[in-house]
């Protein structure tokens, strides 16, 4: 069981993750976040960004603490009492603004209309996921400390193709439910509105603010000199 | 000097009926889908009126458009990169479906298949979002025709500076007077919604100018309904991508007039090209409030000025282009006879639409015909009753400053505030009806007609031209549509042959919501 949950499932979601999001992307148009705010927009400010700021926050921490565990081991009295805090209060933020966009949509007549099944399963998926992470890291006291010596390491023989499941399988039984959950999330997201933060529009800070497209360069085109092969294709066309 | 070729417009105000025909064409083919029930790339509105969605034009509530800083920069009112990123979760400028109206139908199955009963069935109405009985609070153009109602006309952003006494004499029962503005996307050149596109899917066509939404990079980020001044981005709440008024650029580029403009009953509308100076766009657009108009007229250019000619063919417009600029309606309104003016100017996006103003409201009066019959020539009709529609006023341009339509009003919505700008658009409308008068019915004297061309720069000539573009333009005079050449894309990319006899431009994809 060990073996299928910690040794198989991870490379099963990461290659559905990554086929199906490029998939996904391929045909473009499915691409979207999905917004409801010009249904309802009121219900949404206390919901919304409550959610997204404190699962970005948790995000990054995980991700910082696999990249760079050393980091995370530095801590250590009351400065890993604060870190937990501060940690503890953004998953509150985050399972609090989830259960508020819960409630949001399946109570509003108008954002009902614009759910389906999977947006449902998702987000009852990512509640008991902050749930058990919220327990994970109240029961099994200074996470952030053996998060980075010994999940960290799990995580990196992943990534080196040689699953350490027997590290896994010693793991109390909460730890193992947040770790299936992860993946089953990201087994999720190609067939769920989460798509949208791959396409996070971090290139607008650098864009110029006036987008022109040209269908063919007709410049270079309508100059005598061109030469067939000097003629670029549009990329829109 | 970058010269590019801009696909502009003129609607006619004077000649608006009011009818609804271009909404209605442009609803049946672009917007009759889920989702985008509640959008009308095209509407008409009554003036004065809140308009559609509701107030649009306040930007206090909708902070859309461009601010000028004292120090001359502009930026944009409630989006941008630094506010467009931080809302990105919650858009705390986006109008809810409300604030344009719930889509609605009637059940009107319910009236064939109802049982016999001793009461009349009825068709209830039903929200097109959840289906569910609705009352009606507010539809697409819910306002028609309200003048001087307290709901509607009252409420007008544009009666801000307009003192009480002067909005209760335009609302007095024999004072109220109302005109038509139908309203479609700008194509701004400065426009206000792709500068505000986190994801950069809205862009501005190079070849002429036609502000497009790309469906397949739109990811809902929505900042593009706040961004847009005249609120003709809308959002799909079905498909979860905003959508606008797209030039029915497949038509332009075979050469057809938009849906709205070949179906306007009026004849109203005019197209054509403008060629434009695309080095000035910023500077243009950050001008100071009292040039801001003026500037934006300079960034047009002469399409008979042999430099301007050369820069344009050396930028790759096609001479079939330049030669449509050099016929343009639009160019002959706007910059020659210099009667159209943009609306809203104040915005800073540049608008591409331009309209001449309406005179109803200034002319209208009937009196009884104390005029000499002997003066009206042969052409002219005299009533038995002997009451005239009176517009042979001594003091010819007089009635414009006591119009009843105020002049401060009209002022706000084309002229940037700017008052006499705004009296001399008008002037030249009368004198052009003073000259008709003058040749059709003939109680005017030459020399009364001549002076009141030449008071505000005009001559027969001119009058004549304008008189004929307005009254009797043909549709090849009013849409004046060059040659898209798309065949040369078409050549670059592939075979002709492999192109013929595909399925034709936009998406092979149902556009189904997002799994």
């Amino acid at each position: 069981m060990d073996v299928i949950l910690f040794g198989a499932f991870p490379y099963v979601a990461l290659v559905i993750f990554l086929v199906g999001t490029i998939f996904r992307y391929k045909t473009g148009f499915k691409y979207s976040s999905l917004s409801s705010q010009l249904l309802e927009g009121k219900k949404l400010y206390s919901a919304s960004v409550p959610f997204h700021i404190g699962i970005i926050v948790v995000f990054l921490a995980h991700l910082v603490g696999f990249i760079f565990p050393s980091f995370y081991t530095s801590f250590g009295g009351m400065s890993l009492v604060y870190l937990e805090i501060g940690g503890l209060i953004f998953a509150f933020l985050g399972l609090i603004g989830l259960v508020f966009l819960f409630i949001r949509r399946v109570t509003n007549d108008r954002v009902k209309m614009v759910t389906n099944k999977m947006d449902l399963l998702i987000e009852i998926l990512l509640i008991a996921q902050f749930v058990v992470g919220i327990l994970v890291a109240i029961e099994l006291r200074w996470g952030s400390g053996w998060y980075a010596s010994n999940m960290a390491p799990y995580l990196w023989s992943l990534f080196a193709f040689s699953p350490d499941v027997v590290a896994m399988a010693a793991m109390p039984l909460l730890l193992k439910l947040h770790v299936v959950g992860a993946f089953l999330i990201i087994f999720l997201i190609p067939f769920t509105r989460l798509v949208h933060f791959l396409v996070v529009p971090l290139h607008y800070i650098t864009r110029p603010l006036q987008v022109v497209r040209w269908n063919w360069d007709r410049k270079t085109i309508r100059d005598p000199k061109t030469q067939w092969d000097d003629i670029k294709r549009p990329e829109n066309n | 000097m970058d010269v590019r070729s801009q696909m502009s417009m003129v609607f006619h105000l004077d000649k608006c009926l009011g009818c609804h025909t271009c909404t209605v064409a442009c609803k049946n083919i672009w917007t009759d889908r889920k989702g985008a029930e509640y959008m009308w790339f095209n509407n008409v509105e009554t003036k004065p009126g809140t308009g559609y969605p509701t107030k649009w034009e306040d930007q206090d509530i909708y902070k859309g458009g461009w601010d000028r800083s004292s120090s001359g920069d502009i930026s944009l009112k409630g989006a941008g990169k630094m506010k467009g990123l931080l809302n990105i979760f919650h858009n705390p400028n986006l109008p809810v479906i409300d604030d344009y109206y719930e889509p609605f139908t009637y059940k009107y199955l319910d009236l064939t298949e109802s049982p016999q009963m001793d009461i009349q069935p009825t068709a209830r109405p039903v929200s097109l979002i959840t289906g569910k009985p609705i009352d009606i609070k507010m539809g697409p153009n819910w306002d028609d025709d309200l003048s001087g109602t307290p709901e509607h006309a009252r409420k007008d952003p544009n009666l801000h500076n307009l003192s009480a006494t002067e909005q209760e004499a335009m609302f007095q029962l024999e004072q109220i007077a109302f005109y038509y503005l139908p309203r479609i996307c700008n194509h701004c050149l400065n426009p206000a919604c792709v500068a505000s596109c986190p994801s950069g899917a809205i862009y501005k066509r190079g070849e002429d100018g036609v502000v497009l939404i790309d469906q397949n990079v739109c990811r809902a980020w929505r900042m593009c309904v706040t961004a847009c001044p005249y609120k003709k981005t809308y959002y799909n709440w079905s498909t979860g991508k905003s959508e606008k008024c797209l030039l029915c650029f497949p038509r332009i580029e075979s050469g057809l007039a938009p849906a709205c403009m070949h179906s306007c009953v009026g004849r109203i509308r005019y197209l054509g090209v403008l060629l434009y100076d695309a080095d000035k766009i910023q500077s243009t657009a950050s001008a100071s409030d009292s040039s801001l108009i003026d500037e934006h007229m300079d960034i047009y250019l002469d399409p008979f000025d042999p430099r301007v000619i050369k820069a344009a063919q050396q930028n790759g417009v096609a001479d079939s282009t330049i030669k449509a600029a050099q016929e343009s309606p639009v160019y002959k309104f706007v910059k020659e006879w210099k009667i159209a003016l943009p609306l809203h100017a104040e915005f800073r996006t540049l608008p591409n639409l331009f309209y001449v103003p309406p005179m109803l409201p200034v002319m209208a009066s009937i009196s009884e015909n104390s005029k000499d019959l002997s003066t009206l020539n042969s052409k002219a009709k005299a009533w038995d009753d002997k009451w005239l529609y009176d517009t042979s006023i001594d003091e010819i341009f007089g009635s414009i400053d006591n119009m009843r339509m105020p002049l401060k009003y009209m002022a706000n919505l084309f002229s940037n505030g700017d008052e006499s700008l705004m009296a001399d658009k008008l002037k030249k409308l009368m004198a052009v009806r003073v000259y008709r008068r003058h040749l059709t019915v003939g109680d005017i004297s030459e020399a009364k007609s001549n002076a009141a061309l030449s008071d505000c720069g005009l001559n027969p000539a001119t009058a004549e031209a304008i008189y004929q573009m307005t009254s009797l333009a043909k549709f090849d005079d009013r849409f004046v549509i060059p040659a898209a050449h798309r065949e040369e894309a078409i050549e670059m990319l592939e075979s002709t042959s492999d192109v013929k006899g595909s399925t034709g431009f936009g998406f092979l994809d149902k556009p189904a919501r997002g799994i």
